[in-house]
């Protein structure tokens, strides 16, 4: 037991001498959820939109008045001709162009009815569409309010209560995410490197002639790893809290609980790297081309995982990230406990065994 | 400088911080000569060796290596002067034909030159059998074997091997100080550091460093004889212990 | 000229050699593109839904069956009790519920008007608001139904106003999402593989003590250098041509614009990303730190290059941010030249930029190389 403290210290020692690591370790995940927290939202905003108005009256006037109050557009500039739209999207700046029929304004009074076309430029189809939508609500709220003579039979009207997040910060749907892939990368990276360098170094040979057990080599290499990473858990959820206004609705202790414990999934998928790559340069690879995607694209961190095709729905179980942020939302915004986080958990836990077993495995293999 | 100088040294000086790894050492050594540069671990031979081959810049004194200066010319002294390095500094991942080609090319030898000189260094440390294989799969000997011939490549005047045996049997050290006497004899000079002390008694000169310091510069002989006794050993262990 | 050859040449032979590293460099990347460009939409689909019907009466009925017909909504559950539901949406089983409240035929007869509640699970605050406008327009669409089927054709009415919006989508008539992300995902991935392999390369040669051996010999900076990063340009504009060609073949992803000006932005675009990854090789001691460094960056890279998340909505000193973003051109002009056909012209501006950013880091990457310390 001894011998294991000393070598935990000696673990310690390699991480806090190297003084950029340790800068990069801490700093960098600061940074990035500093970062991502204020910048990343997928919300529509300030979009450059162009004016084509063939009738130029009063009505147009105040429709391009209304769209360009919006807090979603800005109107950036008007053009005078069909053939302009093809050369201000190919450009790239303007995202969409309202087209008015030629007298817009005239028809609208005598026939009634007028058309307007949104043209967007839909190769972000995503922007494409919320822009039509947007700018169709402006219209719709512009006609009632001409219409507002006229009573309007049998109106159902939803009253719609959005919970959880009345607001509809994005913050609330990235800062988990930020957080969850932070901790991910941080401890399968750094775990899988640091092994495969005392490998790569010869090391390891060194270690394993020792008495002490290869179990405790493992254990002492991973631990201090933990423990780094349970700070760097600690800070972002303060930073969550006291920067970003997230609220913290269920307890507090459950989510430490829970950090842990994707923390100690993510040194195990660590260590399994480790025990298949030769290299650190290998070892690497595999950490950042291998996780670094999936974790984005497949945990729901920025795509919902309902609207993808069915196969990657079901891959995506296999990312223990998918689980963990579903953890950190139900703690953090809805307030939930382990009666309905259990299951969640257990899948957790079942990943970690299932990857130290695999790589007890693996190890004993290239031992014989 | 005359002509038969082709290491000139005064007072040169490494810092780091505080500490000086090297203290205005002060030598020469001739054209041909076998200069042993000798001291425990950590006494600044390694960091000497690098200012004179151009990769550290001193922080004070003077040197010239084959006429160059080492602060303005480092770029001169590389094309004529080899090196080998402590650790061993060949591509494991490449056959022994490929580090030879590899650093032929990068010294500017001709496509012909360098098939000339795979044939010559082959035969010479018998490696033909093995000329295919992946140099991280050969024994130690054979690598350190290789990487001397390696820094010969390009026919430099002055050759600087740091520690070439350390960690190989005797049978390959004896092997391996032919190749040192052969390569002298061709004209090459050899500037090697080492802490074998029996290998000292095979330099024309040697140097003893100790904490920076030049303490002893003679032959093996008269300095067995300043210090009384009969072998380069004891000589070493003398002035180690003060 | 010759030295460089030499360095390619064994530059090659390493990476060819390395059997480790071959899957991860050409089939992994590959693997990606084709698996994960469906993962990425924002498409609102699927949307899990629950009602609870106090009503029980033909009009709520009719109004359940407009959403069990809507091909967003998968009608799950009809919930007896408020206190079910709300633990279904705490267990995340339901995103939207419905609540039809008691007497709502009647008072809907009655008063002409009549509400609805509508609860929608926020936290992924864009997709509740799309779920918002689905409801709305559920509902709409049913108060029109409703007003043809109850409404006694007796008081004649003046003629609303209406204006008639007619949405076109140019480019991707089918808001084809993999048609937005596939050219993306291909940046990334080029991106990736030739930092993380340059960003290693130096340090590597560092860490295993060849580099020593490489700086006492009379080869000049800039000749170790080209020689180093070329084999990493090729791979890099390998992969885009294997990107390219799935990309078409798998995908259908239309290819507009000019290929060879593709090629010509994206051969100077991986100068940047070499140019890089030599600078971070050049200040590291260690494959663990340059890798660490090289991560922060392609993170940060990533999420604010525009590739997932639009840059227009960021605020306006993050978006003077992502002006030092490399990747964002190259997302900019992959979608611009493949999905619109932009020209030169249109282009020149990131193509300027990119050349400029090129030419710095390679200067700083060759100028903290040092042969000697």
């Amino acid at each position: 037991m001894k011998r294991f403290i000393g070598f935990i210290k000696k673990e310690f020692y390699h991480i806090f001498r190297d003084k950029r690591s340790l800068f990069i370790l801490f700093g960098m995940p600061i940074a990035q959820i500093m970062l991502f927290g204020f910048a990343i939202t997928n919300e529509i905003n300030n979009v450059d939109i162009a004016v084509l108005d063939h009738s130029k009256g009063a009505t147009t006037t105040e429709i391009i008045n209304k769209i360009s109050a919006s807090k979603y557009f800005s109107i950036s500039q008007f053009i005078n001709k069909e053939s302009d739209i093809e050369t201000i999207f190919k450009k790239g700046k303007v995202k969409a162009v309202l087209n008015f029929e030629k007298g817009f304004s005239k028809n609208l009074i005598k026939d009634h009815k007028a058309t307007i076309q949104i043209i967007t430029d839909a190769t972000d189809p995503n922007t494409a569409n919320t822009v039509s939508n947007y700018v169709n609500a402006i219209l719709q709220q512009y006609q009632k309010e001409l219409n507002k003579d006229i009573a309007i039979t049998y109106q159902i009207v939803p009253q719609t209560r959005m919970v959880y997040n009345p607001e509809l910060k994005s913050v609330y749907m990235f800062v988990p995410g930020v957080m969850t892939i932070i901790l991910m990368l941080v401890s399968a990276m750094m775990t899988s490197i640091s092994i495969t360098r005392e490998k790569e170094l010869g090391t390891m040979e060194i270690l394993l002639v020792s008495p002490i057990k290869p179990i405790q080599v493992i254990v002492g290499k991973v631990f201090p790893y933990i423990f780094l990473s349970i700070i760097n858990a600690t800070v972002i959820v303060l930073l969550s809290i006291f920067i970003f206004k997230m609220p913290v609705q269920g307890s507090l202790i459950l989510l430490g609980f829970e950090s842990v414990l994707f923390i100690i999934t993510a040194l195990a998928l660590g260590i399994l790297i480790s025990t298949i790559s030769a290299t650190q340069q290998t070892a690497m690879m595999i950490s950042l081309m291998g996780l670094m995607l999936p974790v984005i694209l497949l945990s729901g961190f920025i795509f919902p995982i309902s609207s993808m095709p069915l196969p990657l729905q079901i891959i995506s179980n296999i990312i223990p990230a998918k689980w963990f942020i579903i953890i950190i939302k139900g703690i953090m915004l809805k307030g939930v406990g382990l009666q309905y986080l259990w299951k969640e958990t257990l899948i957790l836990i079942g990943m970690t065994i299932f990857y130290i077993g695999l790589s007890v495995k693996k190890y004993k293999i290239r031992l014989e | 400088m005359d002509n038969n100088t082709v290491i000139q040294v005064e007072g040169l000086t490494k810092m780091y911080g505080d500490f000086a790894a090297v203290d205005a050492i002060t030598f020469d050594v001739k054209k041909g000569e076998i200069f042993g540069f000798l001291g425990a671990n950590g006494a600044g031979k390694t960091t000497a060796m690098k200012m004179l081959i151009g990769i550290s810049k001193p922080t004070a004194g003077k040197a010239q290596v084959a006429g160059f200066d080492v602060y303005k010319q480092a770029e001169n002294i590389k094309k004529s002067i080899g090196y080998m390095s402590q650790k061993f500094a060949l591509y494991d991942d490449l056959t022994v034909k490929e580090n030879i080609t590899f650093f032929g090319g990068i010294y500017g030898l001709s496509r012909k030159r360098i098939k000339e000189k795979i044939a010559i260094l082959l035969e010479e440390l018998g490696l033909e059998d093995v000329s295919d294989q992946l140099v991280g799969a050969l024994p130690l000997g054979w690598k350190q074997k290789l990487s001397f011939s390696v820094s010969l490549i390009h026919d430099p005047k002055i050759v600087f091997l740091d520690e070439p045996t350390g960690g190989v049997d005797p049978i390959t050290r004896r092997q391996f100080w032919e190749m040192i006497y052969k390569a002298a004899h061709q004209g090459t000079t050899v500037f090697v550091t080492t802490h074998y002390m029996d290998e000292a008694e095979y330099c024309d000169r040697v140097s003893i460093m100790v904490n920076g310091k030049i303490e002893a510069l003679d032959t093996p002989k008269k300095l067995k004889a300043q210090f009384q006794v009969d072998n380069m050993n004891d000589v070493f262990l003398k002035l180690a212990r003060g | 000229m010759k030295t460089i050859l030499y360095i390619i040449q064994k530059e090659f032979k390493q990476i060819f050699r390395n059997k480790g590293m071959l899957p991860i460099i050409f089939v992994l990347p590959i693997f990606q593109l084709v698996i994960l460009s469906n993962a990425a939409t924002f498409e609102v689909k699927n949307i899990k839904f629950g009602y609870i019907d106090s009503d029980h009466t033909a009009t709520s009925r009719a109004l359940i069956e407009k959403f069990n017909a809507s091909t967003y909504f998968n009608v799950l559950t009809d919930f007896p009790s408020e206190a079910l539901a709300s633990a279904a949406m705490l267990k995340g089983e339901v995103d939207v519920l419905l609540e039809i409240p008691n007497y709502f035929e009647r008072d809907l007869q009655k008063e002409k008007q009549n509400s609805l509640g509508v609860t929608i699970n926020a936290i992924d605050g864009a997709a509740a608001g799309v779920e918002k406008v689905y409801v709305t327009q559920i509902v709409q669409r049913f108060n029109q139904s409703i007003k043809v089927d109850l409404l006694q054709v007796s008081d004649k009415q003046i003629q609303p106003i209406a204006i008639e919006t007619i949405p076109l989508f140019w480019y991707n008539k089918t808001l084809n999402y993999k048609t937005f992300m596939v050219p993306g995902i291909l940046v990334l991935l080029v991106t990736m593989i030739t930092l993380f392999l340059s960003g290693m390369n130096i340090v590597r040669e560092k860490e295993i003590g060849t580099l020593e051996q490489i700086n006492v010999t009379p080869i000049k900076k800039s000749q170790f250098i080209i020689g180093k990063l070329f084999p990493f340009w090729v791979i890099g504009m390998g992969l885009l041509t294997v990107g390219l060609i799935l990309a078409k073949v798998i995908f259908n992803i239309p290819m507009i614009g000019s290929l060879p000006l593709l090629y010509l932005y994206t051969s100077i675009y991986i100068l940047v990303i070499l140019g890089i990854g030599l600078f971070i090789s050049n200040f590291t001691d260690t494959q663990q730190q340059a890798m660490f460094i090289a991560w922060f960056f392609t993170v940060i890279f990533i999420l604010m290059s525009g590739l997932f998340t639009p840059i227009e909505s960021m605020p306006k000193w993050a978006q003077t941010l992502t002006e030092f973003n490399p990747i964002r051109y190259f997302v900019e002009v992959m979608r611009m030249v493949m999905l619109k056909g932009s020209g030169f012209k249109d282009i020149l501006p990131q193509l300027l930029k990119t050349a400029i950013y090129a030419f710095v880091m390679n200067a700083l990457a060759v100028w903290s190389y040092k042969k000697t310390n």
